[in-house]
């Protein structure tokens, strides 16, 4: 649309400026699109395996899905992780228990901050590695507050814990009124009858509006292409929880309900080596959990804002030093 | 229906005329625009790790933009109000140019949150599965969509009534008139409450955030089109009346004190309660345990601001002489108040007390001027197409004048502005 391109203003009588317009109106409009195919050449770098499938664009929510349909998901899945990482994935869309409400509760007196179940978590769950998306984040606290401003997750220590401080894991609370799922405006993210906050990748628009309401820093986005590096991916997934997920989606802690709606216990638990970690079933009365609710001295992280979290902090009655020897009162009786 | 076509084309064709100053200022437009194509092109491919935003700032200055522009959408109403409820005869002529600028500015804002996007070649899930009444997104996409469909509607009524030279129908267009100030207020209050709605952000989670963001849109969208009446004013032959700019000038000026007065009464809460509240406020204000990169933008925008007031303050303002100048000055500082002194800070520290601060990329930064270029392009055109069909140049009967309207040559006995 330079000056010398103008198109006619009148029309013209004579043929030759006919023609001449015509031609320079072909000019013109050859030049604007070439300059917006340059500005798009970029997408040409695109990995045409990063483009959704036919398939996977007209799959439905995860909620509507017929049992056909969702078996056919879990097959496209499956397919998926063989392409991209050459595994024989075991792909499963376990349902929540009737009877069952799942609640975690975290020993503040024992954890050490060794940080186990943040890497044990990003193994078991499939997050990118480069760039490493955790989970869990684990707060340095220094005694004599309960301020998380005052806490450090970045700490860097080679012998945990240390004497002057406690530590603090924070992980998402699964709230029973979650702040992120009232917010998601496609209903990407629910709670489910079990009490577990689930995202549906493929259901997911990437708003980040969940990121910004979640009062836990609990959620993490995949700002660029996850990347498992080979030989690392864990091919027991299923599709609410630790299938591998793509670029420009939302994820997030979901209690490991690959595992635990199948009787076992979370990664992150199995592998605390003070045993400050308990899961179970609160309905269940003779559940850890539920006893340690019962009796236990209970913190809940921002109870004031009234997000029900089922994610609960206890601490021992006695010995309450953290990285001091801890004993259970039945012990030596 | 041909007809409307043979609009519509004609239209398309005056877009293309113009003197060479046009021409410059469009084909700038048009290359910005590209460049910023050209980023988002990029950013599709290697996804949102291009921009500035992490876990901890996960909204960054494509939102700040959005949320701006909502404003200068929400300022039609500040022309309308006056028009259509207190009979002002000045503005009368002069209220399309606001609500124009409304539909640019709304395309804008949806452009600015689709890039914002993770996925946007999951738009249509919106269609599929709407989380309404319970998202504030969701309503927001309502209002917003609401709005231009609204304004669209006004305008195009009323200017293809002007090629046929026909007079509007009241009864087609004054009900969406009125239904339009109570949604452009509505757009901004809705807005407001995507982030008043969060408990986990006390920086948001205040009930001051939607009438100030009403403030700031009445001064900011005001001011706008006091700049481009006078660009229409100089560069066309449509003459703006000059009281139509003071009206203008004295809307701005509430606005501005009122917006200024809201501030005040923020400050006051954080400072003097000084509560672990305040964090954000203390780290947009004064500086966060050694991390201060918003203070210097927050403190310009309180000085561009307080300088636009005073301008506006003076005597001499009735010339319109300072009050370009002060325009200038205040859509500026607004802009920075409501982007990097509004969505960020809420950011830092992170609910859990991580500060991690946050500075836009070269990328994003260029995403955010080809959206800013390609709507003041969109503006321009309808601004450009407009003006000829209300002055009657560009009619059913009259194909359109080949004369682009060269500047006048008299100025009839009101004075060179400036």
């Amino acid at each position: 649309m330079s000056p010398e391109e103008r198109p006619p203003i009148e029309a013209q009588s004579e043929p030759d400026m006919d023609r001449r317009n015509f031609l320079r109106n072909g000019v013109t409009a050859a030049g604007a699109m070439s300059a917006v195919a340059a500005a798009l050449s970029p997408l040409k770098d695109m990995d045409p395996d990063d483009l959704p499938s036919v398939r996977q664009f007209l799959q439905k929510h995860y909620r509507e899905m017929t049992p056909e349909e969702l078996e056919e998901a879990l097959a496209r899945i499956a397919e998926q992780v063989q392409e991209r990482h050459g595994v024989e994935a075991h792909v499963t869309a376990p349902e929540a228990k009737d009877g069952v409400e799942f609640v975690y509760a975290l020993n503040l007196s024992r954890c050490v901050g060794c940080r186990q179940c943040v890497h044990a978590c990003v193994q078991e769950n499939n997050q990118s590695r480069s760039p490493e998306v955790q989970y869990i984040s684990v707060l340095e606290m220094p005694r004599g507050t309960m301020d998380l401003e005052q806490g450090d997750c970045h700490y860097d220590r080679a012998l945990v814990p240390d004497e002057d401080h406690f530590y603090l894991p924070i992980q998402c609370h699964q709230c029973a009124k979650a702040p992120c799922v009232k917010v998601c405006p496609v209903g990407a993210t629910w709670t489910e009858p079990d009490g577990i906050t689930v995202v549906d990748y493929d259901w997911c628009i990437g708003c980040r509006y969940c990121e910004a309401a979640c009062p836990y820093h609990a959620r993490r986005f995949n700002y660029a292409k996850p990347s498992i590096p080979e030989g690392q991916v864990n091919p027991d997934m299923s599709y609410l929880s630790n299938r591998p997920r793509e670029q420009g989606v939302m994820e997030k802690c979901h209690f490991c309900l690959q595992r635990t709606r199948e009787g076992r216990l979370p990664a992150c638990l199995e592998v605390c080596p003070v045993g400050a970690r308990k899961f179970g079933n609160a309905l269940d009365p003779e559940s850890d959990v539920a006893q340690i609710l019962r009796t236990k001295r209970v913190l809940i992280l921002k109870e004031e804002l009234g997000t029900l979290p089922r994610f609960f902090y206890y601490f021992d009655e006695r010995y309450p030093r953290a990285g001091s020897p801890t004993q259970d009162p039945e012990e030596g009786k | 229906m041909k007809d409307y076509f043979t609009f519509l084309w004609r239209c398309f064709r005056v877009s293309f005329v113009g003197d060479r100053r046009y021409y410059l200022w469009m084909m700038v437009l048009s290359i910005i625009s590209l460049l910023g194509l050209n980023a988002w092109a990029r950013q599709l491919v290697y996804g949102l790790a291009t921009t500035g935003m992490t876990d901890q700032v996960s909204w960054g200055l494509y939102i700040a933009n959005f949320t701006f522009l909502v404003g200068m959408a929400a300022a039609a109403a500040m022309l309308v109000i006056p028009v259509y409820i207190y009979r002002n005869r000045e503005l009368h002529d002069l209220v399309i140019f606001g609500e124009l600028l409304a539909v640019a500015a709304i395309l804008m804002c949806l452009m600015f949150v689709t890039v914002d996007l993770g996925r946007p070649d999951r738009f249509h899930h919106l269609f599929l599965k709407f989380n309404f009444p319970m998202s504030m997104l969701a309503w927001d996409v309502i209002v917003l969509n609401g709005y231009l469909l609204l304004n669209l509607h006004i305008c195009g009524y009323l200017i293809y009534c002007a090629y046929q030279r026909r007079k509007p129908s009241r009864a087609f267009y004054i009900p969406f008139v009125f239904i339009a100030i109570v949604w452009a207020i509505s757009i901004h209050t809705v807005t407001a409450f995507l982030y008043v709605g969060l408990g986990g952000r006390p920086f948001w989670n205040t009930a001051i955030i939607a009438p100030r963001f009403l403030a700031s849109a009445f001064a900011a969208g005001p001011a706008f089109l006091i700049l481009t009446l006078e660009v229409v004013d100089r560069f066309t032959s449509y003459e703006v009346p000059r009281k139509a700019q003071q009206t203008l000038t004295k809307i701005v000026t509430v606005a501005l004190l009122i917006n200024m007065f809201l501030l005040g009464c923020e400050i006051f809460t954080e400072f003097y309660t000084d509560s672990a509240h305040g964090a954000s406020a203390r780290y947009l204000f004064l500086g966060l345990h050694g991390k201060s990169a918003l203070v210097p933008w927050i403190w310009t925008a309180i000085g561009l601001n307080t300088a636009a007031l005073v301008l506006l303050l003076l005597p001499a303002s009735d010339s319109l002489k300072f009050v370009y100048p002060a325009c200038v000055f205040l859509i500026v500082g607004i802009w920075i108040d409501k982007g990097m002194g509004l969505i960020i800070p809420a950011f830092i520290p992170t609910p859990i007390g991580e500060i991690v601060e946050y500075a836009p990329t070269l990328n994003e930064t260029l995403v955010c001027l080809g959206i800013w270029a390609f709507g003041l392009l969109i503006y321009t055109i309808l601004v450009r197409v407009t003006i000829p069909v209300l002055s009657g140049q560009l009619t059913m009967d009259t194909d359109y004048s080949p004369k682009f309207p060269r500047r006048r040559v008299a100025l009839p006995d009101r004075g060179n502005p400036l």
